[in-house]
């Protein structure tokens, strides 16, 4: 069955407003993201899931070269970065745009939905 | 060599939509039916053409993409699994007639791809116009919508977009999409942006989709009333430009010239969809179409119920534009004064549309306001590309007296 990335991007403004939000205001969010969450194991389109920390934590590893060079920092400079994702199995893409719609209406954030390259062999 | 392109034109949807279940993969069916109109251009003129010629083009074509896929051993197995595959998919009740040119509609019309490639996707796949025509239609060179199209069908596969008719609960609004195609079309046939007048071409391949909407879907009225939409609009096309290649305005329009037959087909399309009682956009504006080819006369147009009719569109989808033609109707009814203020306040939105000061120099004519209707005009003049549409607001501007005042009321 084909897997698809369901990505929530972040961006600055969105994360200052988020850091400004309190336990009470975040619960429903969190609550309704488990629920999503729960609604995918159940029906069998769980692959992985995961939320990020803040792309301040990020940390970049260049082995190109002849040594690996380590940096702070992600690696460029966008404006928009990846907050959490979803990794799901889906029939076609209508299926997987289902299970966008409702993440997106779970987690408060649009969701951006990219298949993966090839199907994994059965 | 004409008789056998025209047939295969006709039947380049069903061929290619056919192999595109049974193969799952649209370059395979595409390349498959342009080998089998090869061999249609070889044969038919020297055996005539097969009495199903529909038929023979699949056969011909699925034997030649079956040759194909063995021949190429070194195309991955899902290839060589289709090989093996009738038909997979699920079959849903989509009414008496069950047609792989309906899942490709909707293949091809899918929100998830950009809406010119849906447009090109839809020209190529369904209607079979070359990449060639289709880049012509929309005046773009002919690389640039080979890679639009290319780049729609990669996704296509690569995303995962189903071969399907959407569920029962996802129809009204992905059948929204399919009829914005179509419409759209329409509209660059009939009031091309730019070039020539009227692209008969555009509004033929149009309507010709759209027939084959009503029949595959006969019991959506938005799919009649758009058909009915066109038809209406279509019949009046021979009285719409003068002989020298001006636009005619509706009112000065020779009623003679109107097409009877499309005009009749129009009306019990209207009848039809109007029957069903479930009003929609495309409905409302064939209402408005058979108001107008209803009146013999220019006189004669029941100019209260366009106006309702307005009124009840600037309810379902409510917009300027709609507000606009509104405003044109209610100038008949309660004169240009009130119809002014009405189309003056919608002068933010609709700034860069050329209608909008067009109706506004009318009104400002009628008013006896001949210095503002001119700079109306000339405002009209300086966004509108289209040749005919663009002698015919000249025209009226240069026919503007400065010393006689408003003719009208």
């Amino acid at each position: 069955m084909p897997q698809y990335f369901l990505a929530v991007n972040h961006d600055e403004a969105g994360a200052a407003e988020m850091a400004e939000m309190t336990m009470e205001q975040m619960q429903p969010i969190f609550e309704a993201v488990s629920a999503f969450n729960d609604e995918l194991q159940e029906q069998g389109a769980w692959v992985f899931a995961g939320g990020l920390q803040d792309h301040a934590a990020t940390t970049v590893v260049d082995a190109t070269g002849d040594a690996p060079v380590v940096t702070d920092g992600p690696f460029s400079e966008s404006k928009e970065y990846l907050g959490g994702f979803w990794i799901i199995e889906a029939a076609d893409l209508d299926a997987a745009l289902a299970w966008a719609a409702k993440g997106s209406k779970a987690c408060a954030g649009k969701v951006e939905v990219r298949p993966f390259q090839a199907e994994p062999e059965a | 060599m004409e008789a056998v392109e025209r047939v295969y034109r006709e039947e380049f949807g069903r061929v290619v939509a056919s192999l595109v279940r049974r193969f799952g993969d649209i370059d395979v069916a595409e390349d498959a039916a342009g080998e089998a109109l090869l061999v249609a251009l070889e044969r038919w003129p020297v055996d005539g053409v097969p009495p199903n010629p529909g038929a023979w083009l699949t056969t011909t074509a699925a034997r030649r993409a079956i040759d194909r896929l063995r021949r190429e051993s070194h195309r991955d197995a899902k290839h060589q699994a289709a090989l093996m595959i009738t038909d997979d998919t699920a079959h849903e009740s989509t009414g008496p007639v069950e047609d792989d040119r309906l899942r490709m509609v909707f293949t091809c019309c899918h929100p998830a791809l950009a809406p010119e490639a849906r447009v090109a996707l839809t020209l190529r796949l369904l209607g079979g116009l070359t990449v060639a025509e289709v880049a012509q239609a929309f005046l773009v060179p002919e690389t640039t919508m080979a890679q639009r199209i290319t780049r729609a069908k990669r996704k296509i596969a690569g995303a995962g977009i189903p071969f399907r008719v959407p569920s029962a609960a996802d129809l009204p609004a992905r059948l929204d999409a399919v009829l914005a195609v179509v419409y759209l079309v329409f509209n660059e046939g009939y009031l091309a942006t730019s070039g020539t007048a009227v692209r008969d071409d555009l509004t033929g391949e149009a309507i010709r989709l759209g027939r084959l909407l009503h029949r595959l879907l006969p019991e959506e009225p938005e799919v009649t009333g758009l058909l009915a939409l066109m038809l209406l609009t279509e019949a009046r096309r021979p009285a719409r430009l003068d002989a020298d290649g001006t636009l005619v305005a509706l009112p000065e329009q020779d009623r003679g010239l109107w097409s009877r037959e499309l005009v009749a087909e129009g009306h019990a399309l209207v009848r039809a969809c109007l029957a069903l009682d479930r009003p929609g956009r495309y409905q409302v504006l064939a209402a408005i179409g058979a108001v107008h080819t209803d009146a013999s006369t220019a006189a004669d147009v029941d100019w209260s119920q366009v106006a309702a009719l307005y009124g009840q569109l600037a309810a379902l989808d409510p917009s300027p534009v709609v507000e606009l033609n509104r405003a044109v109707a209610i100038a008949e009814l309660d004169g240009p004064a009130v119809a002014l203020a009405r189309v003056e306040a919608l002068a933010g939105p609709l700034a860069s549309y050329h209608p909008f000061h067009a109706v506004r120099a009318d009104l400002l004519r009628r008013l006896g306001r001949p210095a503002e209707a001119r700079a109306a005009y000339d405002a009209a003049l300086a966004l509108v590309d289209n040749p005919a549409e663009e002698r015919w607001l000249a025209r009226r501007r240069d026919g503007l007296d400065p010393r006689r005042p408003g003719e009208e009321r």
